[in-house]
């Protein structure tokens, strides 16, 4: 039978979210599933680089821990877990959650999926002779131009796979670079049975991802309305939708967490990085924000409804990290008075130096304190400013270049502009910069490769 | 009419992807969305913005939601780790458009002025 309402709990927007979230979810209320997403796009790259010194790394360790402590309640109130934390070495993620479901107790009564196909690594070299050209979404460059660096390559797929380990009984999940929201929306067309042509209830399903994908960023984290007012952010309760079977939805919390849940709250999280509202593109349907309809229920519950969704477009988007060069960050604070003055001062005697030594790089000099983020509207700093942190970057893609950048900032000490302050922290440190490059690639090319396993814990 | 800055008349989210940022501004209250509408056209806001954004400054409409997404090209020095700017990923550019000045009836000024400000007695809250 159909349940009427599906409870689906978000407990992880990044990874490095808030480690107790997942396990407040589980523990505090009723959930039916739980989401965790980990990757951002950066966060593959490192995955990759980890991999490549490691056959068994190159996933979310930050899931195993966590599994180990809510595997069995999980088990116990029948909440399944959907995540992405499978990065680039899916496989090796679901073994550790074996081993530890098994030390948990779980065994003969859990099952674990893992989707597999995602990583075009592999087949990025056979993908481009046979005519796929994964041209730059915004440059229309050929990926040709940057073959040689690219660190790595995974497909953004959506809930088919999810479903499919679903059906197979998995109790838990885990996926590589699913879509972030189709990690809330599978188990939705899992329970409800959602055809996969119902535009309109797969569309309602994206927005409930969209809104719990990034953890408590819409129940009041990181609000900019009344934020001063938003209760206990110390316990901020992560989102959960409850959903019904015709796609309609309440975005809540748990009773007696922290933070906020209204119309404020979650309208922030609803125009949080979109582009055209009409046409919000996922690899399972086209939903059109505009078409939301909020309605604030009080006591943090917010209605959603009448979402309409089109047909999902023939591509899918592919994320391509490659190498571009070293950037070093660093920082120096100088005092009142004439602070800002001071420090740029400071600014124009290392560009100078950088300029006699011949190097080949861009700098950067900010003030921290003052205009770093507003840029010139924050007009031109007063002499009695208490403080400011001059904060210096470079980027070129010469390694040593750069280096030498990093030995440039300390004499600035003994040797620019007075009453300077703040180099606790050592000499800056060279970063290799890694660069995305978004493409798109026809489904068919892709999806006969996504694979799932289910097996016993 | 007086003006006011938009700080008072919405509140915003910002983000990125890639190179491009988008702003998501909301109003507070729904009856002020049809002035926002009316005066934060991408032009305005190019120009508000100026150096901040590069490229070019498109507008969608969400009146469902009483707000306004803009969406700012060439506005992260490249984005994400490439970056070098403070703010790569836009996270707070949502404000530098909040400082914007509004032409607004007289009334709504005098309704709205210091709505986007913490109470003075805010920041010694302990929760």
């Amino acid at each position: 039978m159909q349940p009427r309402i599906l409870r689906v709990a978000s407990g992880q927007g990044f990874w490095g979210d808030d480690l107790e979230a997942p396990v407040r979810q589980v523990e505090n209320g009723p959930i039916d599933y739980l989401m965790l997403d980990y990757l951002a796009e950066v966060t593959m790259s490192v995955l990759q680089k980890l991999r490549a010194r490691d056959r068994s790394h190159g996933f979310a360790r930050d899931f195993v821990p966590l599994m180990e402590r809510i595997f069995a309640t999980c088990v116990e109130r029948g909440i399944s877990v959907v995540t992405n934390a499978g990065g680039v070495n899916p496989s090796a993620c679901t073994d550790e959650v074996l081993r530890v479901g098994r030390e948990a107790g779980v065994a003969g009564r859990a099952r674990v999926g893992t989707v597999l196909g995602d990583d075009l690594m592999e087949r990025l070299d056979t993908l481009l002779a046979e005519g796929h050209d994964l041209c730059n979404m915004d440059t229309g460059a050929p990926l040709a131009d940057i073959r040689e660096r690219v660190r790595a390559a995974n497909v953004y797929f959506g809930a088919e796979p999810i479903v499919r380990a679903l059906a197979l009984g998995a109790n838990v999940v885990v996926t590589g670079r699913a879509a972030d929201a189709a990690l809330a929306y599978a188990p939705m067309i899992h329970e409800f049975e959602w055809r996969w042509d119902d535009w309109d209830r797969l569309a309602a399903g994206v927005v409930a991802g969209h809104i719990i994908e990034c953890g408590a960023q819409s129940s009041g984290g990181n609000c900019l309305a009344d934020w001063w007012s938003i209760p206990n952010l110390a316990e901020i309760g992560f989102p959960i939708v409850e959903v019904s079977p015709d796609g309609s939805f309440v975005v809540t919390k748990h009773e007696g967490s922290g933070g906020r849940v209204d119309r404020a709250t979650v309208t922030e999280q609803i125009v949080y990085e979109i582009g055209d509202p009409r046409a919000y593109v996922t690899p399972d349907v086209v939903a059109d924000f505009t078409t939301i309809e909020l309605e604030d229920g009080g006591s943090d519950r917010v209605l959603v409804g009448s979402v309409r969704g089109r047909a999902a477009t023939d591509f899918l988007k592919v994320s391509i990290a490659y190498s571009a060069g070293f950037k070093a960050v660093g920082t120096l604070m100088y005092a009142w008075p004439d602070a800002a003055a001071k420090a740029r001062l400071a600014a124009r005697t290392l560009a100078a130096r950088l300029e006699r030594l011949g190097l080949d790089l861009e700098l950067r000099a900010d003030l921290v304190g003052w205009d770093s983020t507003h840029g010139h509207l924050a007009g031109e700093p007063p002499p009695d400013l208490p403080e400011v942190q001059l904060r210096v970057a470079v980027r070129g893609q010469s390694r040593s270049a750069v280096e030498r950048f990093t030995r440039e900032v300390a004499p600035l000490v003994l040797t620019g502009p007075p009453t300077v302050t703040g180099y606790a922290g050592g000499k800056p440190r060279v970063e290799e910069i890694v660069a995305f490059w978004p493409a798109l690639i026809r489904r068919e090319v892709v999806e006969p490769h996504l694979t799932v396993e289910v097996v016993d814990v | 009419m007086a003006t006011v800055q938009l700080v008072d008349l919405a509140h915003a989210r910002s983000g990125d992807k890639g190179d491009t940022a988008n702003v998501g501004v909301i109003v507070y209250d729904p009856s002020h969305y049809e002035i926002l509408e009316r005066t934060l056209t991408p032009e305005r806001v190019k120009t508000h913005l100026g150096a901040l954004v590069r490229g070019q400054v498109e507008r969608f409409e969400l009146p469902n939601l009483g707000a306004l997404n803009f969406v700012l090209h060439e506005a992260l020095d490249g984005g994400g780790t490439v970056s070098l700017m403070n703010d790569a990923q836009g996270k707070v550019l949502s404000t530098a458009l909040l400082r914007l000045e509004v032409e607004v009836p007289r009334a709504v000024a005098d309704a709205v002025r210091g709505r986007g400000w913490a109470p003075a007695d805010a920041y010694h809250r302990s929760s």
